[in-house]
């Protein structure tokens, strides 16, 4: 038992940590997250080309460095601490995970291969626009035409979905329900009959999209795995991109936590510094407390995905971990980011002081893939309703 | 970073677990998930016994080096084993303090006279000792302890004098660790020594509190002129402090994990209930229960996490180990309350006049003293503040 990065792992994370102290600072995030695309182009071709962030987990024989989701987390909780804005966690944690678990050996060198050499970008589609995150989320819907597949129906929250090169879109047979039915298609951005719309967000430094399918027709080539066969391996997509997105939770709270301590150390009223009031040491403490929880949570998880990747004997234990890790570090990101913002006092409210930012990634990344609450009704199931567990 | 315990890990597990099957039966029966926090009043002398025989299968002070009489087992190894006895549910240990911090603590500092005369009774399951740190005026400040000691020349020995309280299971103990003030002259955290006292003898006298739980399990102990042998000082007078902190360290060790082993029998216990008496159904008890699961599950990661890394170099724990005694212990306390919304009106209803509480009940009584011993939620927040984040000392009063 070895629960520790590894030299190297720390390495990686040191490497990212300060690159993106240069190139992410609050003016370049403030810069990238006004406009539409939501990301440097520039900045993403030359993480791309010089980092080779985007290949991280892909394996070799794609064109990719062949290292492992623990790397992917390290990265993301650094990605989350500076606030970089990219395409990085809908590209790597969500398509490239779906294109590694469901696409076959030709999709896999052609849409891994792109984005390991030509920076390419991809998204995926599922939910219709309701607060829920399993099967029931998807709307959309295909039905076959002869040897063709037609697909119609919207979607909303698809990250980056207005600028990615290619949006992996679940949908269900016409009038399947619940885990039935579902399957993916590959869908370059231009398929005729896409509509893309850029959804203005209130964490500006995520972008969002609404896309809409109006009677989309593609062959079985675009079919990613087995028809009707996707939603457990699309549930895994999501529990990865969830455990990813806690990472990032951990390194927005730890950003938070240093901020504040900084500031209330520097503040005086009543002739002391802020710091040394009790009631602020004490809420620091709890922000500390939270902070070091998440990340143990988010650094099991992250073991538990790589095994899942590697086909390891915890590969089981990935819905569960996905929910204890998201439902934690949702909730307390949010709780840290309402903490840093009562403690910056008036400033905290400003646009100015970059408190906010962090605060409302808190918000949009906590509702992202469920919130704490679904995350624990999830558990609450495995626990409390299935025969056997427990 | 790497998950699993190794091949070798796995058979030292079937060992453990297969000679708890063994041995705790017939007359220990009665003793299975008996004797745990809030329960430790409870069968006394069959519990001793039971430490005698853990003696003899080789299984006190496993994490102790072997040439102090332990079995020098490895870091993975201790997890283990307190991870199966939890499992087996063995009760709780009588020898927990003299195991868990008298003989680290005589290990790190004491002389090999004084190794020599202590450790072998805590390693056979025979001597068992108690911790004598507060007083009514050193609680949270527990440097302003009151009780002296005095050299007597001409009998060579330590006289002891004062009062401790809040002393858990003194009534049971062959020894007593007591820090008192060498230097009468002294305050705060100088003057201090830190003393070995043997409890049945005419100085001594303990008398029982009674708890939230109706049960007594610590007592008020009050010295007058006790004696000390003059070689029972543990660190040369006025260094009792250095002891008294290196001492507290040792109370966040492997032991931690066989304590969430504990605290998943207890939720397994309100899960059941829930399960039988409907509580599942209601979205809120389902969202609390999903929770306490979710951070008890963290809670072990954590600890994984506080046992794999190093301390700082200048042997300052780590961050995630400072957090975890307000993270367990706040933990407990709300799991406490579940387990009585579990019950609902039920939780009311006790085994037995005059105040005979169940399980659950007694466990949702105990788990409020969690926050408070072993430095309340308030003081781990200053040392986290503190030491965790670089932020000011709390402002001393005037003396
Ligand atoms: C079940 C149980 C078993 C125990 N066993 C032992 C034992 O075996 N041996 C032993 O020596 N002791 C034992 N204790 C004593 C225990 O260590 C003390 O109770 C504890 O240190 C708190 O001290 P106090 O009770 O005097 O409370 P106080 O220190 O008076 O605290 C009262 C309240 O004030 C708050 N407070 C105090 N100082 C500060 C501050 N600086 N900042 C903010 N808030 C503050 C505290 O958090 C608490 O809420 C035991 C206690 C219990 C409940």
């Amino acid at each position: 038992m070895e629960f520790a990065f590894t030299e190297e792992q720390e390495m990686i994370r040191d490497t990212a940590a300060s690159f993106l102290a240069q190139v992410s600072d609050s003016e370049a995030v403030r810069r990238a997250m006004e406009t539409e695309a939501g990301f440097d182009p520039e900045l993403w071709s030359r993480i791309c080309s010089e980092m080779y962030w985007q290949a991280i987990h892909i394996p070799e024989e794609y064109g990719g460095m062949g290292l492992g989701y623990v790397e992917v987390v390290a990265m993301m909780e650094q990605m989350g601490r500076y606030l970089l804005c990219s395409p990085f966690f809908s590209t790597v944690c969500l398509g490239a995970n779906a294109l590694l678990l469901a696409g076959s050996e030709e999709q896999k060198a052609d849409w891994l291969g792109r984005i390991c050499t030509e920076a390419a970008t991809v998204s995926v589609a599922f939910n219709g626009g309701v607060n829920r995150w399993d099967s029931d989320a998807i709307t959309a819907t295909w039905r076959r035409d002869g040897d063709n597949y037609v697909l119609s129906g919207d979607y909303r929250y698809v990250i980056d979905g207005h600028t990615a090169d290619a949006l992996i879109v679940a949908a269900r047979e016409v009038g399947s329900q619940g885990d039935e039915g579902i399957s993916l298609f590959l869908l370059p951005a231009d398929t005729s009959g896409v509509t893309r719309r850029w959804l203005p967000t209130m964490d500006q430094a995520r972008k969002q999209a609404a896309v809409s399918l109006d009677q989309v027709t593609v062959s079985a080539a675009s079919l990613l795995g087995e028809a009707s066969q996707a939603w457990p391996v699309l549930e895994q997509v999501l529990d990865l991109a969830a455990i990813a997105l806690a990472a990032e939770q951990v390194g927005g709270s730890q950003r938070l936590l240093d901020m504040t301590v900084e500031y209330t150390s520097e503040r005086v009223q009543f002739n002391r510094t802020i710091a040394s009031y009790q009631a602020v040491k004490h809420k620091a403490a709890d922000m500390m407390l939270q902070v070091e929880v998440a990340r143990s949570a988010a650094y099991y998880a992250a073991c538990v995905a790589q095994e899942l990747l590697d086909g390891g004997e915890l590969a089981g234990e990935l819905p569960e971990a996905a929910s204890v890790a998201k439902s934690y570090c949702s909730d307390a990101y949010f709780a840290v980011a309402g903490d840093a913002l009562q403690l910056f006092g008036g400033v905290g409210f400003t646009w100015e002081y970059d408190v906010h930012l962090y605060f409302k990634r808190a918000k949009s990344s906590q509702q992202m893939l469920g919130d704490g609450a679904w995350h624990r009704e999830r558990l609450a199931t495995l626990l409390l309703d299935e025969e056997g567990v427990q | 970073m790497k998950l699993s315990f190794s091949p070798e890990d796995e058979q030292f597990r079937q060992e453990v677990a297969s000679w708890l099957r063994e041995n705790l039966g017939g007359e220990f029966e009665k003793l299975k998930y008996r004797g745990g926090p809030g329960d430790e009043h409870t069968y006394p002398e069959e519990r001793k016994a039971w430490e005698k025989r853990l003696a003899e299968g080789g299984w006190t002070c496993v994490g102790w080096p072997v040439e102090h009489g332990g079995r020098g087992c490895s870091i993975e190894q201790q997890v283990i084993f307190f991870e199966e006895y939890a499992r087996a549910g063995a009760p709780g240990r009588m020898g927990h303090i003299g195991e868990g911090l008298t003989g680290p603590t005589l290990i790190a500092f004491g002389t090999p006279a004084q190794q020599e005369k202590y450790l072998p009774g805590i390693v056979q399951g025979t001597e068992f000792w108690c911790q004598g740190y507060s007083e009514p005026s050193a609680g949270s400040d527990l440097a302003n302890v009151k009780t002296k000691a005095r050299f007597d020349e001409a009998r060579g020995k330590w006289l002891i004098t004062g009062q401790k309280v809040w002393t858990s299971l003194a009534h049971e103990s062959e020894y007593c660790f007591v820090i008192a003030r060498t230097d009468p002259e002294s305050v705060g955290h100088r003057g201090l020594g830190f003393f070995l006292i043997k409890m049945d003898q005419p100085g001594i006298e303990v008398r029982p509190i009674v708890q939230i739980t109706g049960t007594s399990e610590f007592n008020e102990v009050f010295f007058d002129e006790a004696e000390c042998d003059a070689e029972d000082i543990v660190g040369a007078p006025g260094e009792g402090w250095k002891v008294a902190m290196g001492l507290l360290g040792f109370e966040r060790g492997v032991s931690t994990l066989g304590q969430q082993m504990l605290f998943q029998n207890e939720l397994d216990e309100i899960v059941r209930l829930a399960k039988e008496n409907g509580a599942a159904s209601d979205p809120v008890i389902r969202q609390r229960i999903a929770r306490a699961h979710a951070e008890l599950k963290i809670m072990r990661y954590n600890s994984m996490r506080m046992l794999s890394g190093q301390s700082g170099s200048d042997g300052a724990l780590q961050k995630e180990a400072l957090i975890y005694k307000l993270y367990w212990a706040t933990w407990h306390r709300n799991l406490g309350e579940l387990a009585m919304d579990v019950m609902g009106p039920e939780c009311e209803i006790l085994e037995d006049g005059p105040y005979e509480l169940g399980r659950l009940q007694s466990m949702y009584l105990f788990v409020r003293s969690d926050t408070i011993y072993g430095g309340t939620n308030q003081i781990q927040r200053n040392i986290i503040a503190e030491r965790g984040l670089g932020m000011p000392k709390e402002p001393r009063g005037a003396a």
